[in-house]
């Protein structure tokens, strides 16, 4: 029973793992005086996780007992994950100091999540999914509730940890309906009894599709997307960063693996679902995004709206639909975590603001600011020099490929009418009538963030062929 | 047989009675114990499955732990249980609704339930080795074997909720008073006490 546990595998989770430890016992000793220095050895070990990932082989090994898989899927999600943990670790250091929230707990919890989501990435087995998934999500109901004196804080993290107890709960049930008919929930066993079938009986479908509505509502794709824009008002801002880059990509990641392992023989059974998750998340998100006058609300329908282009990329169900997948959500992750650097610079007198009209006359007061802020937005609403047009690019030729023209005029149709808002927040910048002066000051890990997002997304153009080649490689370990 | 069915019909009859009554009893503290009641019915049908252990940890879990915080929870907090069920009324059409369609649904699901060829093969893959030995048993041989992994991250998992609780709840509040032993201790009369010369007749 002992043959393959092979733990050298998963030394970046343990590194991590340890590391939060050791952490906490330090922060438990100095007090919360010790969270910048926490915060900034945070980013250390991730950045040292991410060597650790870079060294190690990257063609497909099992470990723990076929448990987890490494495989270049796993090894090159858990890269885009670090980069956007890294990022929010960045945004938010000097944000708690400014909310006066800043615990020692804080880079703990972060990193307990990432390894939740670095363990959902390598699931192999039904059960090593929901331990990395619950993982996770423990975690984020901990930051979301993170501003014990705000009640919308504490609102927030109650209709989060309700709504995903309850997708939990659906995703338990449809697994164990998948065990009732397999008998195994090792991936690879189930993608084998499924190979195999002649007819697919009913009780399969329905735990496939309880499995995929657990986990559309972690990426808060349309119809279990209600609860985003509440929690992304009222968590903290520097949490709601964290939110919206990085468990969105691990939560997809983990889709992607379970659609394409062991569900890949009934394709176009979970097709039927995603196709009209997809479409409800683009016109949700295109429609409902216009009436937000919160900047932050706003964000939480872009992300259900852009979750709706990833799912047009895996509906296409060929390689070139997953890698075009996997480049739209680093793109996707590195725009909001420059967004989110500029909406944390949005205080005044000390105080955040969060209205989409606090932003007016930017371009007069803050012309850097302001004209980054810009080219996030002529990206996010996918305007040709820009990373942002590559990304959906990609998706909708993949989609075409395939002969889903349909799905790719909607996608083209819900992003001209997202561009809307995206727009608007230009133009309220560049022309409308100044507003009060925004502090002045923005501390050196903003501004990094910021210009490391700017680059990425001038830069992209040229050099589009190297990160697709990223994905491809990524993509190719799946099938 | 017969005994095993009667104890079945027993035990999931007294489940279902005390489940209602979780429900729709007036006083929290009745609801409560009626849910301990629940607990120790599934705790009985586990054992008719031949779980035994997941039975004893139903009673001491759930009764033990869960329950009893449940009691004091309900007992501590000052909630007006009355005012909480007010409007819940309101919800009970829509809760028949869609509880009727789940529980069509489900009786479609079984009804036509069919194993895959591969289960029993699938089945026979992990185990192996646990004729004639008792539940506790075989958990215990693979716990910490083939399921190290998930025993590990429920343990990870366990250790964040506990975090989470205290940064939560946890609150350094100033202006308590505490005894503080070391301080009392190493505290000398020199540095407390002034001996003043006054002058007769002048006050301090």
């Amino acid at each position: 029973m002992m043959e393959t546990l092979n733990i050298i595998l998963l030394m970046p989770e343990i590194f991590i793992a340890v590391m939060a430890m050791v952490f906490l016992i330090f922060g438990v000793f100095q007090g919360n005086r010790s969270t910048d220095a926490l915060c900034r050895a945070a980013v250390f070990s991730f950045v040292i996780a991410a060597y650790i990932i870079l060294q190690t082989n990257w063609d497909t090994q099992f470990a723990l007992n076929n448990m987890l898989v490494v495989d270049s899927f796993s090894s090159i999600i858990k890269l885009i994950i670090i980069i956007g943990v890294i990022a929010s670790l960045g945004l938010s250091v000097k944000y708690l100091h400014q909310e006066r929230i800043s615990r020692f707990e804080y880079p703990v919890l972060i990193m307990f999540a990432g390894v939740g989501m670095m363990l959902m990435v390598s699931a192999n087995n039904m059960l090593a999914l929901y331990m990395g998934l619950e993982l996770q999500s423990l975690s984020l109901y901990v930051l979301a509730a993170f501003n014990r004196n705000s009640l919308k804080s504490g609102e927030a993290a109650a209709k989060y940890f309700i709504l995903g107890a309850l997708s939990s709960g659906m995703l338990l049930f449809g697994m164990s309906l998948i065990y009732g008919f397999v008998g195994s929930l090792d991936f690879m066993t189930i993608q084998n009894t499924l190979s195999s079938l002649e007819a697919i009986p009913p009780g399969l479908t329905v735990g496939m599709v309880f499995i995929l509505a657990a986990l559309v509502f972690k990426i808060s794709a349309a119809p279990f997307h209600m609860w985003t824009p509440d929690v992304y008002q009222g968590a903290p801002t520097g949490i709601t960063a964290f939110f919206a880059i990085a468990p969105k990509v691990a939560a997809l990641a983990l889709i992607i693996r379970l659609l394409y392992v062991p569900f890949v023989s009934i394709a176009d059974q979970w097709m039927q679902v995603l196709y009209f998750v997809s479409i409800m998340s683009l016109l949700f998100g295109a429609f409902v995004g216009i009436a937000q006058s919160n900047i932050k609300r706003l964000f939480a329908y872009s992300s259900i709206g852009n979750m709706g282009y990833a799912l047009i990329g895996l509906i296409a169900g060929t390689e070139a639909g997953v890698s075009s997948v996997i480049v739209f959500m680093l793109i996707y992750m590195i725009m909001t975590a420059g967004s989110f650097a500029v909406i944390l610079c949005m205080r005044r007198d000390g105080i955040a603001v969060e209205n989409i009209s606090d932003l007016s006359g930017l371009s007069k007061n803050q012309p850097i600011l302001a004209y980054i802020m810009a080219a996030l937005m002529f990206s996010m609403s996918g305007i040709p020099p820009f990373a942002g047009f590559f990304g959906k690019l990609f998706v909708f030729n993949a989609a075409v490929d395939s002969g889903h023209y349909l799905l790719a005029i909607i996608g083209v149709l819900a992003s001209v009418v997202a561009a809307f808002y995206y727009l608007r927040i230009i133009k309220i910048m560049f022309f409308d009538k100044p507003a009060d002066l925004f502090d002045k000051e923005i501390d050196v890990e903003k501004r990094i963030v910021l210009f490391l997002s700017l680059f990425f997304i001038i830069g992209f153009i040229f050099r589009p062929l190297f990160v697709l080649s990223i994905a491809q490689n990524a993509a190719s370990s799946l099938f | 047989m017969i005994v095993q069915a009667f104890a079945f019909y027993l035990f999931a009859g007294i489940l279902l009675l005390s489940a209602l009554m979780v429900v729709t009893a007036r006083n929290p503290v009745h609801s409560v114990l009626f849910l301990i009641l629940s607990f120790f019915n599934s705790a009985g049908l586990f054992v008719l499955l031949g779980a035994e252990f997941i039975a004893m940890i139903m009673v001491i879990v759930y009764v033990g732990a869960v329950a009893v915080l449940f009691l004091f929870v309900v007992m501590m907090l000052d909630i007006s249980f009355t005012d909480l069920r007010k409007g819940a009324m309101n919800y009970v059409p829509l809760g028949v609704v869609i509880g009727s369609i789940l529980l069509f649904e489900l009786v479609a699901i079984y009804s036509y339930w069919q194993f895959s060829p591969s289960t029993e093969n699938n089945l026979a893959l992990p185990g192996g080795g646990f004729e004639g030995i008792g539940n506790a048993h075989a958990i215990g041989l693979v716990i910490y074997t083939k399921y190290v992994f998930a025993f590990q991250v429920a343990g990870l998992i366990l250790f964040v909720a506990m975090i989470g609780a205290i940064v939560l709840t946890h609150r350094t509040r100033s202006g308590v008073r505490k005894q503080k032993i070391e301080e009392q201790q190493s505290r000398k009369a020199s540095d407390v006490v002034e001996v003043k010369k006054i002058t007769p007749g002048t006050g301090v």
